[in-house]
């Protein structure tokens, strides 16, 4: 007993049990993944999913295509958002934190339900569903992903910077090109992984825009799982370490910055 | 008297022009803004007339509130989707309960993470970020994969540690920050002076980490609630169903059912009044601290 209370004493080791439950509930499943990928309904090793993959040429269309979606996707919240989240940060606004709270608010609807009202949007105005539908219903969705990190950084932003580059000559351009875009860059690479990652690994959304006409990559996985039943979960295991590789390489482009605490912020 | 009339006329130029720049910034984020909310806004418009489906205008009325709060439509007699009302409870079960345990175990944890070396702090720190930079379907599908391979039957539980997966990381570092600009010593301090290590807890720790527990709270409420990727994989087949189920399923039957609009607007609403009154809080409190 004395033993237990000298051990709970140790404040270190309070972090023992969430600990486990990573290593239970995050570690772990990771892992089969990898399992599951490289193995067949049997449990025996095998490659064959991934040549599965490659040997589809509509399975790896599927994928380049999402990745280009959301490329695009990135893109244009980029040049949406950039403008919007300077403007915010550089206008002497009576209530800044409103104009950015605006922006967020939206977030707290339901996005499948939001995506939906889209639709109808689209519908009312007689546009057709389809690329367009689902480029616009993404940006829609992820906007303020991007619009958020880069207010931030400009807002944290010295601005005796940009007044040292003015009386040193500097015109407009060169403040921004020379001081407030270069020290804006964490926050357009957060937004970009902010805005990257979830739109590559999306699957419903692209269905519900599309009214089933564009699969992207996420509903191929989804798919593998559900109706495929059981014979299809280690081919979607391997769709899944495919996409999982997607992920890593994107995050460790945003390695430097606390990303999660700018997510974390957003509330 | 000519070069300072010159001197006035540029300044007024200038303030001209910078005027111009602000509207027409200010023009560009409303522009954006009712991009935005054009689709919640339908969603409100349409909450107030009978149809079936939005952008058919039947004319004003309340009744899909009616509709919503007495569970069937008194002029059709047809009872309200009932799975719709079970999907609204599990949903707030889940979130809550998600939330609480989340809370208690980010912060236990959070506690011992900055109590530890740094090099092990790290390597948690690093595990505690992967279901934040997970997307949805692949710690939807991991855990799918985990339940399945250990026999577990999907369902309430597991949704729920589901939930406690994704919530926790965000209730870390929600706490954290409180813990580093906390003195170190106070803990000790109350220790020597003869608090046993709960009543240093309760007395010394938690009032100073609450603000950060309590922000991490409603973020994991939040991210709960809005979750679809995660329990989409992890709810099984035995028709249990969270809100954003709910609505994916009832999307690709066909028609949505219209008295999920009524109940998004009041949700969207009660947000709204929330977040204002939180700001108006938060704008007294810096008021106070200036004065």
């Amino acid at each position: 007993m004395r033993k237990f209370t000298e051990i709970a004493s140790a404040r270190r080791t309070w972090a023992w049990p969430y600990v486990l439950f990573l290593v239970l509930f995050v570690v772990l499943p990771l892992l089969l993944i990898f399992y599951y990928a490289f193995t067949t309904p049997e449990g025996d090793f095998t490659i064959y999913n991934f040549i599965k993959f490659f040997h589809t040429s509509e399975a790896v269309n599927t994928l380049i295509y999402s990745m280009a979606i959301a490329f695009i996707t990135t893109v244009i919240c980029l040049l949406l958002g950039y403008p919007a989240a300077y403007i915010m940060a550089m206008a002497e606004f009576k209530t800044p934190q409103v104009m950015a709270l605006l922006f967020i608010l939206p977030m707290w609807i339901n996005f499948l339900l939001r995506t939906i009202a889209t639709v109808e949007l689209f519908n009312m105005f007689g546009l057709p569903l389809g690329e367009g539908a689902l480029l616009f219903g993404m940006c829609y969705d992820y906007l303020p992903f991007m619009i958020y990190p880069i207010y931030n950084t400009l807002q944290k932003m010295d601005r005796s910077l940009i007044e040292a580059a003015q009386d040193l000559g500097a015109n407009k351009v060169s403040v921004f090109t020379k001081v407030v875009l270069p020290l804006s860059i964490p926050g357009i690479y957060s937004g970009i992984v902010m805005v990257f990652m979830p739109t590559v690994s999306t699957f419903a959304i692209a269905e519900l825009l599309t009214h089933n006409k564009i699969t992207l990559f996420g509903s191929l996985i989804q798919r593998s799982f559900g109706e495929g039943g059981i014979a299809m979960w280690n081919y979607g295991a391997a769709l899944s370490l495919i996409m999982l590789i997607i992920i890593a390489a994107t995050s460790f482009f945003d390695q430097e910055n606390d990303r999660d605490a700018q997510k974390g912020g957003l509330l | 008297m000519q070069i300072e009339s010159s001197a006035m006329q540029e300044a007024r130029r200038r303030s001209r022009e910078l005027a111009a720049k602000r509207v027409a910034g200010q023009a560009y984020l409303w522009l954006l803004l009712i991009v935005l909310y054009a689709p919640i806004f339908l969603i409100f418009i349409f909450s107030f007339t009978q149809s079936k489906i939005i952008g058919n205008w039947t004319g004003f009325t309340f009744h899909l509130y009616e509709n919503l709060f007495t569970g069937y439509d008194a002029t059709t007699h047809v009872r309200v989707d009932p799975n719709l009302y079970r999907a609204v409870a599990f949903t707030a079960i889940i979130a809550f309960a998600a939330a609480t345990i989340a809370t208690l175990l980010g912060t236990l944890a959070a506690i011992g993470l900055y109590n530890m070396r740094s090099r092990a702090r790290k390597g948690i720190t690093f595990l505690n970020s992967i279901p934040m930079i997970n997307p949805d379907i692949l710690t939807g599908i991991s855990l799918f994969l985990l339940f399945v391979f250990l026999n577990i039957s999907r369902g309430f539980v597991t949704v729920l540690i589901a939930h406690v997966v994704f919530c926790t990381p965000y209730v870390v570092l929600s706490v954290m920050p409180r813990l580093m600009q906390m003195n170190p010593n106070l803990y000790e301090a109350a220790l020597d002076l003869g608090a046993t290590p709960a009543q240093a807890l309760k007395k010394v720790l938690l009032p100073e980490l609450k603000p950060g527990m309590i922000s991490g709270f409603i973020l994991a409420l939040t991210l709960s609630i809005d979750d679809f990727g995660v329990t989409f994989f992890t709810k099984g087949s035995n028709g249990l169903e969270t809100l954003s189920t709910f609505i994916y399923a009832d999307a690709r039957k066909g028609g949505l059912t219209p008295e999920l609009r009524p109940l998004f607007s009041l949700i969207f609403l009660t947000i709204l009044i929330l977040l204002i009154i939180m700001n108006i809080r938060t704008n007294k409190q810096i008021n106070k601290q200036k004065k």
